[in-house]
């Protein structure tokens, strides 16, 4: 039984020349496994991920044929329910971790409030807490359990940010861009951590990038999306038969470290790819 | 043509010394094009604000054919060396029209017939004269960007210093914004500068470049060392690795 | 009508009046939904058209009244729709002149306060340092002074007057815009638009003038508005303290200060002109809050 089932997922805004719609009829299931979305900013990807959560901002309306997470229908649930869902057995990540942990707090206190909240004693949770840097490669968790967020590095700053996501052991993980702020050495370990979570918790990972190249290297299978849909479903180890010229475009444009291709190819948009 | 030496940057951050850049050297030759890549902090946009007089130096030489550069630069500077910057949406005056970007350079610099240079350098970046009267919010990202490299070319400058001119943007504007990039270096015998933390953006554009780390050069390369892995030092191999993507290795590792 | 609307929305303008005219119109478009803020604007513009026409409009003589046979004629007499005063003027007639009085204290201390403080705050801002410290500690001074008070110390030495309490007040008025703008200008003067204006090698004139004072104008002027209700009040305190505009002029806060005397038999003597200060008032502050609503760039996408 698949963990997640999305079926016919639309995200609609208001706009002064009438509804936009921005996910125009996403449909997919996953599993215990990695799912990237990927696509280029505008394409939807990130409401996509939102929607899944509830977390649609207003006056943005969601609406599916079929929302269900471990069998719980997603549409209509109140602010309660929720919060019982949320943090605890679905997390997200999100690009920035500065503006996503409360600047006025230690990061330990915040962590240990997550724990806290899901009923753990204290000194359950400060234990839980440091496990839980440890786990995220934080070498010295002691003095970043201490520190204010403004006091660590971006690529900490991001470990932290999983680390609370995470430190409830979700059952679904929602990463959006959880890499792009980070220097290319230090994102290989924050996906080798995500990595872990998938394989030794069985945890479901949903992994949104605008870097097909990158999703592909990690994730098990890959949905491309443009213009609100998904125009092309992949397994990742299959990218270079991608069928759809959208698809192929985003992966030809890239220069490559060994390659010589002057001019580089661009993306002709058809109109026809977002009907 | 452009030759820094020894050059060191240092900022004061309220009670500690932030030393962003510690002596670095390198020469660039006139219609090369030069890359410097790092990390975030390991001071590479640093060097070039240091070039064009946005950070103060404290040490080392900078100098242009030869002459050493004043401190604070000269007008006729200005038209020699231009830049343009990482974030197409911060570097564009929210309340100015494209018309007033572009025509703000020719008053202060004292060209003649604006309307004609302003509409052939919309046509250069390929954005076309019906642009010029809109705001940066009625145009994309990439659209923007080219609207910036507009501005840089009006002065019809013989340096262009960029800063991560593509990494805000989507891949596929990113190769479109490369190869004008590219097509305009090859029409105006253009020497470029770029910094950026993509090897692979670098290994495109330029035929040689710098790496940097911690404020300091960890080594020089052409762009042949580059595409044939031949990296000297640990520092580079691990960012040309790290570039790859993501491997089986890391996941054991 | 619809094809002004395109040519003001269009995407593609061709010229730089029609470029200008359309951001205009599309904040107007933006500020016509909140109700609130155009029920502020319409009392504004009232004021505007009744202190523009008040000859035509008041019945009666502001300044000269029958001490015989109108005198405290209360609210809805014939032909003295809110009554007299007691010295037999229609208050009516003497609102709509005072308006124009209102309307000049606050329309002075905004051409005064507001590029005094703009000055002062882009200057200290941009340039950090020496100059920050100087202009601001200057600032710090005069904001520590109570408003009041030092009106009152400025009209006590230059004599009183409606001219005097109008300087009076604006010198008090311009730090808060000073410290506002400067704010402003420490967020932008760091901004790349700004790098690359002087990589073009722009003056700091230049800087401050074109690229940031647009900038921070929006939301001095946000401030200024909000600022317009406290304005009107410490004019018609002045006014009510008998420093402000001198009698007969029919100056809203001197009006209140004149019916003090019978507020209990004669309620509608003091009370009429206070009516009027906190209408004007309110229309300010709404006006302001809708603007602060479509002017504040943070907010724009």
């Amino acid at each position: 039984m698949s963990l997640l089932d999305v079926e016919n997922l639309r995200v609609t805004f208001p706009t002064r020349q009438g509804p936009a719609e921005v996910v125009r009829g996403v449909s997919f299931s996953l599993g215990r496994e990695r799912l990237g979305i990927v696509g280029e900013s505008g394409s939807g990807k990130s409401q996509t991920g939102r929607a899944i959560l509830g977390l649609t901002p207003a006056p943005g309306v969601t609406t599916a044929d079929r929302l269900s997470f471990d069998g719980i229908d997603l549409r209509n649930l109140g602010a309660r329910q929720w919060r019982g869902l949320r943090g605890k057995r679905m997390s997200m990540v999100m690009q920035d971790p500065k503006f996503s942990l409360n600047p006025v707090m230690p990061v330990g206190k915040q962590l240990m409030e997550v724990l806290r909240t899901h009923g753990a004693s204290r000194a359950e949770a400060r234990e839980k807490s440091l496990a839980m840097l440890e786990a995220v490669q934080i070498r010295d968790p002691e003095r970043v359990f201490r520190a204010y967020p403004h006091e660590l590095s971006g690529g900490m700053g991001q470990r932290v940010m999983i680390a609370m996501m995470v430190v409830s052991e979700p059952d679904l993980l929602i990463a959006d861009e959880p890499t792009s702020a980070l220097d290319v050495t230090i994102q290989i370990e924050v996906l080798r951590i995500l990595d872990r979570l998938v394989t030794d918790r069985g945890m479901g990972l949903i992994f949104i990038s605008h870097d097909l190249r990158l999703v592909s290297s990690f994730c098990d299978r890959v949905l491309v999306m443009y213009a609100g849909r998904v125009v092309e479903e992949l397994k990742a180890s299959e990218l270079h038969q991608a069928q759809h010229p959208y698809t192929q475009g985003l992966l030809n444009c890239l220069p490559q470290i060994d390659e010589d291709r002057y001019p580089l190819p661009t993306l002709d948009r058809d109109a026809s790819w977002a009907e | 043509m452009l030759n820094v030496e020894n050059l060191e940057v240092t900022f004061a951050l309220g009670a500690d010394v932030v030393r962003a850049v510690r002596g670095v050297s390198f020469t660039v030759q006139q219609g090369e094009s030069y890359g410097i890549v790092g990390e975030s902090g390991s001071g590479k946009s640093t060097v070039l604000r240091a070039i064009c007089g946005l950070a103060p130096t404290s040490g080392g030489r900078i100098t242009l054919d030869g002459a050493e550069l004043p401190t604070p630069r000269s007008p006729a500077f200005y038209r020699r060396v231009q830049m343009v910057f990482q974030d197409p949406y911060a570097s564009l005056h929210p309340r100015h029209t494209i018309d007033s970007v572009l025509s703000e350079p020719l008053s202060i610099q004292g060209f003649d017939r604006h309307d004609e240079r302003i509409e052939q350098a919309l046509e250069d970046v390929g954005l076309g004269a019906g642009f010029r009267f809109r705001y940066p919010h009625q145009l994309s990202g990439g659209q923007r960007q080219r609207v910036a490299v507009a501005r840089a070319l009006i002065l019809e400058p013989q340096i262009i210093l960029l800063d991560e001119p593509t990494s805000a943007l989507d891949a596929s504007i990113q190769a479109e914004v490369l190869n004008l990039l590219d097509r305009l270096r090859a029409e105006r015998g253009l020497t470029y500068v770029m910094v950026s933390h993509d090897l692979a953006v670098i290994s495109h554009m330029c035929e040689r470049l710098l790496v940097m780390q911690h404020g300091l050069a960890v080594e020089e390369l052409e762009r042949a060392d580059l595409r044939g892995q031949r990296a000297q030092t640990d520092y580079t191999r691990k960012l040309l690795k790290a570039s790859a993507g993501y491997t089986k290795e890391d996941a054991q590792a | 009508m619809t094809m002004t609307r395109d040519w003001l929305l269009s995407d593609r303008p061709v010229s730089r009046r029609q470029a200008r005219l359309g951001q205009i119109y599309r904040t107007w478009l933006d500020f016509r939904t909140n109700g609130l803020a155009m029920f502020g604007f319409l009392i504004v513009l009232a004021l505007v058209l009744v202190a523009i026409f008040a000859p035509w409009l008041a019945p009666h003589d502001p300044l000269l009244g029958d001490l015989n046979h109108t005198r405290l004629l209360p609210p809805l007499s014939e032909g003295y729709l809110l009554g007299t005063d007691d010295q037999g003027r229609d208050i009516l007639s003497r609102l709509i002149h005072g308006s124009r009085i209102t309307l000049a204290v606050v329309a002075l201390v905004a051409v005064i306060a507001t590029p005094v403080g703009l000055l002062v705050g882009t200057t200290a801002g941009y340039f950090g340092g020496w100059v920050d410290t100087v202009l601001m500690r200057l600032t710090d001074i005069v904001l520590a002074f109570p408003k009041l008070i030092l009106a009152l110390a400025f009209v006590a030495a230059l004599g009183p007057g409606i001219e005097n309490a109008i300087i009076a007040i604006s010198i008090t008025a311009w730090p808060p815009y000073a410290r506002l703008a400067r704010a402003e200008t420490l967020t932008i003067r760091n901004s790349d638009f700004i790098a690359a204006t002087k990589l073009q090698g722009a003056s700091a004139a230049r800087i401050i003038w074109k690229h940031i004072v647009p900038l921070c104008l929006s939301s001095v002027i946000v401030r200024v508005t909000l600022d317009m209700a406290g304005i009107i009040l410490t004019a018609a305190g002045l006014g009510f303290l008998g420093l402000g505009a001198q009698p007969p002029q029919p100056e809203w806060g001197a009006m209140i200060a004149g019916g003090r005397n019978f507020l209990v038999d004669y309620w509608w003597v003091a009370t009429m002109p206070g009516l009027a200060i906190f209408t004007v008032s309110l229309g300010f502050n709404l006006l302001g809050d809708g603007l602060r609503d479509v002017l504040d760039p943070k907010r724009q996408k």
